[in-house]
């Protein structure tokens, strides 16, 4: 893989750090009067998503990391992988509970997600932004009450529990911000 | 960088900031007029460089007869030490300076540097005329505190702890621990001036000038530099620098007439630039004849112009105050 200089850092470049690959989000450029020139970077651990900031000597160079985002659809839970497959080239891929982490409560077949490849193996899956899912278990509502105000929880087919407004039953479908993991609305 | 839809040949710069630019390069003449000192020009190009082991040249060639290896640059101190050997009294001068591999928000590789000699000053008169300068150019665009002097070892010791004279490795080492910076222990080894260099940019200067022209004096000689020894204590040197909200604006020497300390400082640089790996250039043979003839006793300040319009106009970068920053230049 490339090495890339501290020259070169920008937000988005993906590189080794410690054996673990990481994305670039800042890289501040810092020289004390006739000294020696540093960039201060900040990093995110894309295997843990931990922030990082690190201080490197202006000119050092580290290693690319061998990182691609790819659209994927997924297909189904073995009980021990996820798999998933890119919808051109047919190509399937089998993810840990590790890199699919908290996404499996979103997972739906079919859906299409970003799998993040590090040499090939998926080390992270961000499902999509929006997801639809029924319930499949909710205390029913009181009657009459649509005015959604206080909310009940309510687990989904995914296993997700998610807060929704009183009037939604069960076996019903809703659209859930899987960034917030907040209810949105009913879907017909 | 950002979404910003400007089209590519609109410069980077406001119309507003423009005439702000002009205002203040106005007030820096009219301020050195009106104290008699000579506004100057010396070349941009010329045919020998600085030997700082941290600095980065521009080098180009002139073609016609016998080709000449020329250098944009990094400041135009050599040839105003010649200027004043010559006899020509205090000076000042406004121009470009050019510096390789430096380019950030706060960077530009050419950059406007306001640089001044006044003859017969010693280091503190030079902080008081910088001072009387930025008052005047502050006035009526920003309030701020009243200014403060602090030396080198009181602001290191304020925000670390760590005395930069005195203090023995394993200090370093803790410190950079304790403050979450474990990387500085591979990256500084035991190169004592490094570790000075990543605890001040990392921890003291960003508190350094909060509203207020702060000059930070008596740097530890360890640090390369044109200034003299302080007599008292020649662990020190006779150098400032000036901070306004954490931002390095100046740096300024009472300025080393000894031509042949000059020539070991040059042989002390291109040593560390012969070990690192880096290329070494000639000793200015012109600027240490200059001296040998003798440079009037002097103090003199470099200041950064676009970083002075950020600090004054609380700005995020020095692009923002140029027409064409580098990358649409």
């Amino acid at each position: 893989m490339a090495l890339f200089s501290t020259n070169e850092f920008k937000s988005g470049l993906k590189v080794m750090l410690e054996g673990d690959p990481c994305v670039i989000l800042e890289n501040e450029f810092v020289k004390p009067g006739k000294g020696q020139a540093f960039n201060r970077v900040k990093l995110r651990n894309l295997k843990t998503g931990r922030i990082i900031d690190r201080t490197f000597k202006s000119g050092e160079t580290i290693e690319g990391a061998d990182v691609v985002d790819m659209e994927m659809q997924y297909l189904y839970y073995d009980g021990e992988l996820w798999h998933f497959m890119v919808p051109d080239s047919f190509e399937q891929y089998a993810a840990d509970a590790s890199a699919v982490g908290e996404a499996q409560k979103w997972l739906k077949e079919q859906d299409l997600c970003i799998v993040t490849l590090f040499n090939n193996v998926p080390i992270s899956v961000q499902p999509p932004n929006f997801v639809e899912l029924t319930i499949t278990e909710t205390d029913p509502g009181v009657r009459g009450d649509t005015s959604g105000g206080g909310g009940k929880p309510a687990t989904l087919e995914t296993g997700a529990v998610v807060r929704v407004p009183l009037f939604v039953q069960t076996g019903e479908v809703i659209k859930v911000d899987t960034r917030t993991g907040e209810y949105v609305a009913r879907v017909k | 960088m950002s979404n910003d839809p400007t089209p590519a040949w609109r410069p980077a710069c406001s119309l507003e900031l423009l005439r702000r630019r002009a205002e203040l390069l106005a007030g820096i003449r009219a301020y050195f007029a009106e104290h008699g000192v000579l506004e100057v020009e010396t070349p941009l190009l010329s045919r020998t460089t600085v030997t700082d082991p941290h600095l980065s040249v521009f080098e180009t060639t002139y073609r016609g007869g016998k080709s000449v290896r020329l250098y944009l640059q990094t400041s135009p101190e050599f040839a105003m030490k010649r200027l004043l050997a010559a006899g020509s009294g205090s000076i000042y001068q406004i121009c470009k300076a050019f510096r390789n591999e430096e380019l950030g928000r706060l960077h530009n590789p050419e950059f406007t540097l306001l640089e001044w000699y006044r003859v017969g000053f010693d280091l503190d008169d030079l902080i008081a005329d910088t001072d009387a300068l930025l008052q005047a150019l502050s006035h009526g665009v920003r309030l701020l505190g009243p200014s403060e002097k602090t030396s080198y070892r009181e602001a290191f010791l304020d925000y670390t702890e760590v005395d930069p004279i005195e203090a023995p490795w394993q200090e370093f080492v803790q410190c950079a621990r304790e403050h979450g910076l474990p990387e500085a222990i591979d990256l500084c080894g035991k190169n004592r001036s490094l570790w000075l260099d990543f605890f001040f940019s990392h921890l003291v200067q960003p508190h350094l000038g909060a509203g207020r022209f702060t000059y930070v004096l008596d740097f530890p000689a360890v640090l390369p530099s044109l200034a003299r020894t302080k007599p008292e204590d020649n662990r020190l040197v006779q150098r400032v620098e000036v901070f306004l909200d954490g931002l390095e604006l100046g740096n300024g020497f009472f300025e080393l007439t000894d031509p042949r300390q000059q020539e070991q400082r040059f042989d002390r640089d291109l040593a560390e630039r012969s070990a690192s790996g880096l290329s070494v250039p000639g000793k200015d043979q012109r600027l240490l004849a200059a001296l040998t003839a003798g440079l009037p006793d002097c103090a003199g300040m470099a200041l950064g112009v676009d970083r002075l319009l950020v600090a004054l106009y609380g700005l995020e970068s020095v692009g923002e105050t140029m027409t064409f920053p580098f990358e649409i230049a």
